[in-house]
């Protein structure tokens, strides 16, 4: 067992931990940030997706010792101040979502994808998610939402509006 | 204590899924409604009418004060808020959503007005399950008529304390008005009050050309909840002092427990291990420690020989009818007319259900009483299972459904709240157990296999005029072919399945779909005959004529809409629904690929347009997994692709552009729409398949090169 100090949703959280534990068993039941979900330990659905450093990374495959100094960002601090993140809003306004199992991860990869391709083509979206499963089959609606949702915050950058 | 589960497959039509008919007894007089409620307006929907009658005005005292068995209720508080109650389960199918705008319809109140107690069985009234596409055929008309009734009794009311006639009064925005324009909120309405109707299920409704919430896209009513990740599925729920589970698998199906050493397990800290019969577990403080522990734990199993594999399975199936099969297959003689016949034989693998939220449960044993959070489709099912498994009566168990993360059919049983129930009671304290990928694979049950050997036969005419069709294990439902035909004969037989397996969204329809209109496309490619036109020739049904032209016109049938691409279609009818599929595929090196879905779908009048074409969509590309790779491969009772790396669900990538057109036909009752959306996919993509070569009667679809 050995003491980590994980910067996580920009506070930095000490944990005790074997350095093989992965980091969204750390999230979900030391920190309580059930926000990620656990959906196949993996690697393979996305639902536990959270932003190391701004990029996507599954959290249920990443050992706690691998994530140094990185900051990781969950679901749960997107919503800054009690408004949505755009890409929460798309999702949203698009209805792309059925059981909701694998919002969290879809989000979170969307803002990792949106962060290295603002300007994603729908081929662009479908070969960049193609790690995350909705298995509901809301799809065509996800892929709806992430370029809505890429269309407004380039709009909000164009403008002079930062988040 | 044995954890055994005993499957029972005994309901028609949808042969897999379960029914029981105990019922939810409820009290309903002034003590038990100000104490349940505060005071506000309650009414409850009667399960029969017999109640209505026996309360009416000239009723006795007992009868006045008897106890209704209870459908649904609908209560209205002093502010004003609604709550509706029912014993279905929010899995994805967006009821939660579509019979909150069913009620604040009736109502007149703001969608915004209404919440729904759904799925606890201490606090909803007695539900079958949440399956087989019923909750907007059944469920929607028992809500709107509570809801109607309680609108009337708040007229009743505002009529009496203002002295006017109903005539003038008018229920509108969650308030009651005169046409001289006063008016009064339902809260104030209420306050104060402990009024109540009771209903029997069968009263007035407003007829569609009154539905103002209905037949909106309404949002999802807790949306934001899903987006910010604030919602808790059962694997999210805390309870105080809780502790952490997991179970040891057998390593076969049928492997009885022949040793343990567990004790480097129990050397770990805080490590309980649990064995009861083969029931073998842990619990530790943490869900790391207890992973732990599991894997430290060393046990042999002792596993059945000869066991038969994937790849045996379709002869196994035809050899090991159940005892109940009182139809043999015999040979019905074609009829003197038949100048052709065409024979195959179509093979349906199991498949799994791979909800992204897998088997979850929290148990807690407190002064005596059992207390279960699990996502399941039947929580009065599993309510049974655990009183039986426990021995304690069925009211000192609750279960408490939390929205869950999907189903699709695969979450009727209750083998995860008994395992957590079992754990709990040996350490005392409140624990979790969510299973593992592997275990929802391996340990749930499947979308049952099937063969189906299909002898048709056409006249000089190429009229259909004989159609023998037997199906062995996939099940009841979608078994009867639309199709005009004089000499039918069409038999289910039922087969002791080497897997365990149960219902599936749209389960042996999609199986009895594939190989019929398979069979379709064969017959009317053998005499030359279009075949959307084929199909016409033998349809009465308008509903299905009406789809199955719709998805021809949206597909651009019978011209593909690029050269190197062909086209395939395929219509049927499901649970009430009317569906038509056409597919538009390509060739590549890897075999085909789809290009483009058009689905046409019809289910009477249509309550939420955009959650309904979210379902359409989402079943095709369900119904693209089974038609394109998922099978469970297995041998000596052990799966060999249980992971989602190996069994591949469907992704962005798989996902054609899919156009839905929708028939609403608000003359017509709503039909449920979750599943039948589904069954036509496969032979839709089969049948344009076939256009670059021969494709094996099988599923997953396959194309043999030349």
């Amino acid at each position: 067992m050995a003491r980590y100090v994980l910067r996580v949703n920009g506070r930095d959280r000490e944990i005790d931990a074997e350095p093989g534990d992965n980091l969204l068993s750390i999230l979900r039941y030391d920190l309580g940030l059930t926000g990620s979900r656990f959906g196949c330990g993996e690697g393979q659905c996305g639902a536990c997706t959270v932003l190391l450093d701004g990029a996507a990374a599954r959290s249920c495959v990443t050992r706690v010792a691998s994530v140094g100094t990185k900051a990781i960002t969950t679901i749960e601090s997107l919503a800054a101040g009690g408004d949505l993140h755009p890409v929460q809003q798309a999702f949203l306004d698009a209805e792309a979502f059925q059981c909701g199992y694998c919002t969290s991860g879809m989000v979170m990869a969307t803002v990792g994808l949106l962060r290295t391709n603002p300007h994603p083509s729908e081929q662009d979206v479908a070969r960049l998610l193609d790690g995350s499963v909705c298995r509901c089959g809301t799809y065509p609606r996800i892929v709806k939402a992430v370029r809505l949702a890429a269309e407004r915050m380039r709009t909000a950058t164009s403008t002079g509006a930062r988040r | 204590m044995s954890v055994e589960y005993v499957d029972r497959y005994d309901s028609e039509p949808e042969r897999y899924e379960w029914s029981e008919s105990r019922r939810y007894r409820f009290e309903v007089d002034r003590r038990d409604f100000i104490r349940l409620f505060g005071g506000g307006l309650l009414v409850v929907v009667a399960v029969s009418d017999v109640l209505a009658q026996e309360s009416g005005p000239g009723g006795s005292a007992q009868s006045r004060r008897a106890t209704p068995e209870l459908a649904a209720w609908l209560h209205i508080d002093e502010a004003g808020h609604v709550t509706a109650c029912t014993g279905k389960v929010e899995l994805g199918q967006n009821i939660r959503t579509s019979l909150s705008q069913v009620v604040a319809d009736e109502l007149r109140v703001p969608l915004s007005s209404v919440t729904l107690l759904m799925g606890d069985t201490d606090k909803t009234p007695f539900d079958m399950g949440t399956f087989g596409s019923r909750t907007i055929p059944t469920m929607a008309p028992q809500m709107a008529r509570a809801a109607s009734v309680a609108r009337e009794m708040l007229i009743d009311q505002a009529a009496e304390r203002w002295q006017l006639g109903r005539q003038v009064l008018t229920a509108r925005d969650g308030h009651i008005e005169t046409t001289d324009g006063r008016s009064m909120s339902f809260g104030e309405l209420t306050k104060g009050r402990a009024l109540t109707g009771t209903i029997a299920p069968d009263g007035p409704i407003d007829g569609h050309d009154r539905w103002k919430v209905r037949g909106t896209a309404a949002k999802k009513v807790d949306g934001p909840a899903f987006v910010t990740g604030r919602h808790q599925y059962t694997p999210d729920v805390v309870r105080p002092d809780m502790m952490f589970g997991r179970i040891i698998r057998p390593d076969a199906y049928g492997a009885s427990l022949a040793t343990v050493d567990d004790a480097r397990a129990r050397a770990i800290a805080g490590v309980t291990v649990v064995r009861d019969g083969d029931f073998l577990g842990v619990v530790a403080p943490t869900e790391r420690v207890a992973a732990r522990a599991a894997s430290a734990l060393k046990a042999t199993w002792l596993a059945p020989e000869g066991q038969p594999s994937s790849e045996t399975l379709f002869d196994y199936l035809k050899e090991h009818p159940d005892g109940h099969d009182a139809a043999p297959a015999v040979a019905t003689p074609m009829p003197p007319a038949v100048t052709r016949t065409f024979e195959a034989t179509y093979r349906i693998p199991y498949i799994a259900h791979v909800p992204l939220e897998p088997r979850a449960a929290v148990a807690e044993w407190r002064d005596g009483k059992l207390t279960v959070w699990t996502g399941t489709q039947r929580p009065w099912g599993v309510r049974g299972e655990l009183a039986q498994a426990f021995r304690v009566p069925e009211d000192g168990v609750r279960v408490i459904v939390p929205d869950t993360g999907s189903a699709y059919g695969g979450k009727h049983t209750g083998e995860v709240a008994i395992e957590a129930a079992r754990l709990a009671r040996a350490v005392n304290r409140p624990v979790k157990l969510v299973w593992t990928r592997a275990e929802e694979f391996t340990w749930a049950y499947f979308r049952p296999a099937g063969v189906i050997d299909v002898k048709s036969g056409i006249d000089a005419h190429g009229r259909i005029v004989a159609w023998l069709f037997d199906n062995w294990n996939s099940g009841g439902a979608g078994l009867q072919s639309p199709y005009d035909v004089a000499v039918r004969n069409v038999v289910f037989h039922p087969v002791t399945s080497p897997l365990r397996q149960g219902s599936y969204r749209a389960l042996a329809s999609t199986a009895n779909h594939y190989a019929r209109e398979m069979h379709m496309d064969t017959m009317a490619r053998a005499v030359g005959i279009d075949a959307v036109e084929f199909r016409m020739r033998h349809l009465r049904d308008e509903r299905i004529r009406a789809v199955l032209q719709a998805a021809a016109n949206k597909i651009g049938w019978p011209k593909p809409s690029a050269a190197g691409r062909a086209l395939g279609i395929a219509c049927g009818t499901e649970k009430g629904g009317y569906v038509a599929t056409a597919a538009e595929v390509s060739k590549n090196a890897d075999g085909f690929k789809v290009e483009r879905i058009a689905i046409a779908f019809e289910c009477g009048a249509i309550v939420n347009p955009d959650g309904l074409h979210n379902q359409v969509e989402g079943s095709v590309v369900q119904g693209l997994g089974g038609a394109l790779f998922e099978a469970i491969e297995f041998a000596n009772g052990r799966l060999r692709n249980a992971t989602m790396a190996l069994y591949r669900v469907p992704r962005f990538s798989d996902v054609p552009p899919i156009d839905v057109v929708l028939l609403d036909r608000p003359d017509l009752p709503s039909a449920g729409a979750g599943e039948a959306s589904l069954v036509c996919v496969a032979p839709a993509i089969g049948s344009a398949v076939r256009a670059f070569g021969t494709v094996d009667t099988a599923l997953p679809i396959r194309l043999r090169h030349a």
